[in-house]
């Protein structure tokens, strides 16, 4: 293994700029700010249907308020194998779905709660991406 | 007021997802890349989201009311069950896969890339999917 690319610098600031989203709409609004959730709830609940949207519209938003902020392009590289997209997609949303959480629900959320349930997802789900893309020799 | 927080928190998200740099499935592949040429950051990310929302989940935790909403919507369940193993499981082997997970690829509707719609796309079929063999 050699380390690459590294920028611990701009991943912590960014982190604690989630961390304070996380904050805000947890004293807030009471909930957690898990993206899975609240955009399945979007799509399929008419219950909060306005502040899920919202929520997701400020993603959006935040990241273009980001790329006014800074002169460069925001680096940005994508498979273009529409089978990869397509299997990634669908096994992102059922897996998100069927275990109640994603990178920030449990991966985020349910350790700065500590959840033992969020702490053993957060492992399966590094731990199958990773090996996914050792097998796959993806980069 | 509930609904400007909402706004609000999910700016401050969007924010820190380009600030760190994980809104780019490169970047996410690059610390995935875990046996050959790994980029650590991601972990950065995490401590530094934790370190912040950690104390104020504690601090909150005997609280009867949020500021803005009646009740606090928290999740319950706290037992390890097949749903979550095998949730978590194929999760991880779409983000391999791509590079992406839900947050990241609603962000990235910002960058206007077909690729990332494609994916948001199968993602939303991914939710329906599931709710029609009711495995939730």
């Amino acid at each position: 293994m050699n380390i690459i690319n590294f920028t611990p610098l701009s991943a912590f600031v960014g982190g604690i700029t989630i961390g304070l989203a996380v904050v805000v709409f947890f004293i807030g609004n009471g909930r957690l700010a898990g993206i899975s959730s609240i955009t399945d709830n979007f799509l399929t609940s008419k219950e909060g249907r306005g502040d899920n949207f919202l929520f997701l519209v400020g993603l959006v938003v935040g990241s273009i308020i980001f790329s006014f902020s800074t002169t460069n392009e925001i680096p940005f590289l994508i498979t273009n194998s529409l089978p990869l997209i397509i299997a990634g997609g669908l096994l992102v949303g059922i897996g998100t779905k069927v275990a109640s959480g994603c990178t920030s629900g449990h991966g985020i959320c349910g350790i700065a709660r500590l959840s033992l349930r969020s702490v053993i997802a957060t492992v399966l789900f590094m731990v199958t991406a990773i090996l996914t893309v050792a097998i796959m020799g993806i980069k | 007021m509930s609904k400007i927080i909402s706004l609000i928190s999910g700016i401050i998200f969007g924010v820190g997802l380009a600030i760190s740099n994980m809104i780019n499935p490169a970047k996410v592949l690059g610390f995935l890349n875990f046996f050959d040429q790994w980029d650590p950051s991601l972990i950065f990310v995490m401590i530094g989201a934790i370190l912040i929302s950690a104390p104020f989940f504690f601090l909150f935790r005997n609280k009867s009311k949020p500021l803005f909403a009646e009740t606090f919507s928290i999740p319950k369940i706290e037992n390890i069950d097949s749903k979550l193993i095998v949730g978590s499981s194929l999760f991880g082997v779409g983000w391999g896969l791509v590079g992406f997970c839900p947050g990241p690829a609603i962000a990235s509707l910002a960058l206007a890339n077909e690729y990332a719609i494609f994916f948001l796309i199968s993602m939303f079929g991914g939710f329906f999917l599931t709710r029609l063999i009711n495995y939730k």
